[in-house]
């Protein structure tokens, strides 16, 4: 059998950004597969010793745009607790309905993404026809579509009257009704399942000792969702996370498409649940000591821990995305794939580059 | 405020992890983290049914630290990146990308971003 090494990315038609995998494949079939990363390393935790604990907000917010909302959350939460700081309950409200909302459109960004990786251009264009109208609502609400930058220590800094939770919940219900119509050509279309099912299994034992995080764990039959930690408002909020047995492609892809619903009913709730307490907390002193704090971003599992010694400056913030955690199990499932799999598999971890490359 | 952690030495760190392992903990990441002038933390957090554990390891700048990637194959990148962020080295890596993780150049301990190294006068003193 012929042997040879073929280069996939860092630039490629399925890749919004770059990483690279060197592939060693035998005929048609992918027998090693060796990632490379740091196309475009920023070095943001080290800003961390130049900008201040304040700063720094604006610096984890653009480790990821697609979830901006949430490492500021997680960041933001975390020195909240290193200085002992109570949020205000309608900002810890807010802070749920705008990371749910990020949720929404980075699984929507990534369903049509997944959708033109198979070649369904129609159905990739319709997902994102409806991402525009959550990247509306992010838009009318904060006052940018992507990095929402709303967070501040000690709650948030924007809020929202009843013309626009109004708002926000009627769109909401022709969102959930033009998601609900796509279920079952994103589920059952033969085209889809042609190109998803039973490809790029990872199984429950793997995905849990390669370190898999968000769909591609919970596709794989482990229930494990950070927001069950019941941080921001989900101490109030009922959660369940969502789960498919199968680990394949199709499982991956059907965990996010479920988790988008889930997101809306969870917008709905907070919103439901604001009441009249202020937006933040406010702030004094500097903080001290160490943290360790998760959220669940919609690609998994985020890690933080901060370091401080009471100086305005962190002496350490140390970021551990999901798409850093899901590259091992990533490089474990392609040998054994046909080649023609490759690109479908690889966008299956919904890879943010941007995220790993902090 | 602090975290709880159990602190290791690099002597048992790969049978404390092999029995972490064992025991159903999922390793998460690890952290490095600048101590002083010549040592460093290395905290290994895991996590198991949403709790998790903290080992905590000191090593001295630009020291040898066995990996633990045989052991959790997920580990292999975590200690590239922190070969390439603080000079530390991994000894038995199951993928080593010999400090060009992230850099096209190697870096060394004195050379490595995260690492500041301090030159008080009395030492230069010495040195002259």
């Amino acid at each position: 059998m012929a042997r040879a090494t073929i280069p996939f990315g860092p630039q490629h038609p399925v890749l919004p950004e770059p990483i690279h995998l060197s592939l060693v494949v035998e005929d048609e079939k992918v027998v090693e597969a060796l990632p490379t990363i740091g196309y475009v390393h920023r070095g943001l935790e080290l800003l961390a010793t130049k900008r201040d604990f304040n700063q720094m907000i604006q610096i984890v917010e653009r480790v990821c745009g697609i979830c901006s909302m949430i490492h500021s959350l997680c960041y933001c939460q975390g020195v909240e607790e290193m200085m002992g700081i109570e949020v205000p309950r309608r900002a810890r409200m807010l802070r749920v309905v705008w990371s749910e909302l990020h949720r929404m459109h980075s699984h929507l960004l990534w369903l049509g993404l997944f959708a033109d990786s198979f070649g369904f251009e129609s159905l990739f264009m319709q997902l994102w026809k409806i991402r525009e109208r959550i990247m509306d609502l992010n838009e009318a609400t904060t006052g940018n579509r992507v990095i929402v930058s709303v967070n501040v220590i000690g709650g948030v800094r924007a809020d929202l009257d009843e013309g626009q939770i109004r708002w926000i919940k009627d769109t909401l219900v022709e969102v959930e009704a033009s998601i609900r119509s796509l279920q079952s050509t994103i589920m059952n279309d033969s085209t889809v399942c042609k190109r998803t099912v039973g490809i790029g299994v990872l199984t429950k034992e793997m995905a849990y000792d390669l370190g898999a995080a968000g769909p591609m764990l919970r596709g794989s039959g482990v229930a494990q969702d950070m927001r069950q930690l019941k941080y921001a408002g989900f101490d109030e909020i009922p959660f369940e996370p969502i789960f498919e047995t199968a680990g394949d492609c199709w499982a991956r892809s059907t965990v996010r498409f479920r988790e988008t619903l889930q997101s809306i009913d969870l917008v709905r709730q907070a919103l439901d649940k604001l009441d009249g307490s202020e937006l933040a907390t406010k702030v004094k002193g500097k903080p001290e000591g160490e943290v360790v704090t998760r959220v669940e971003q919609p690609r998994g599992e985020c890690l933080y821990y901060l370091k401080g010694n009471g100086d305005k400056f962190l002496q350490r913030v140390r970021i551990r995305t999901p798409t850093f955690a899901n590259i091992p199990p990533l490089a474990a499932i392609l040998p054994g794939l046909d080649f023609a799999d490759v690109p479908v598999v690889v966008l299956s971890i919904d890879p943010c580059i941007s995220c790993t490359e902090r | 405020m602090s975290i709880v952690t159990e602190s290791v030495t690099t002597k048992d760190l790969v049978s404390v992890v092999t029995k972490l392992k064992a025991d159903g903990w999922r390793l998460v990441t690890f952290s490095s983290v600048e101590i002083d002038e010549k040592n460093l933390e290395i905290l290994y957090h895991f996590d198991k049914n949403l709790e998790l554990k903290h080992l905590r390891m000191s090593v001295p700048k630009g020291s040898h630290v066995p990996s633990i990637s045989g052991v959790l194959f997920t580990a292999f990148l975590v200690e590239n990146e922190i070969r390439d962020q603080f000079g530390i080295l991994f000894d038995g890596l199951v993928v080593d990308y010999q400090g060009k993780l992230l850099n096209e150049t190697v870096q060394t301990a004195e050379t490595s971003p995260f690492c500041r190294f301090h030159v008080k006068k009395a030492d230069a003193k010495e040195a002259q």
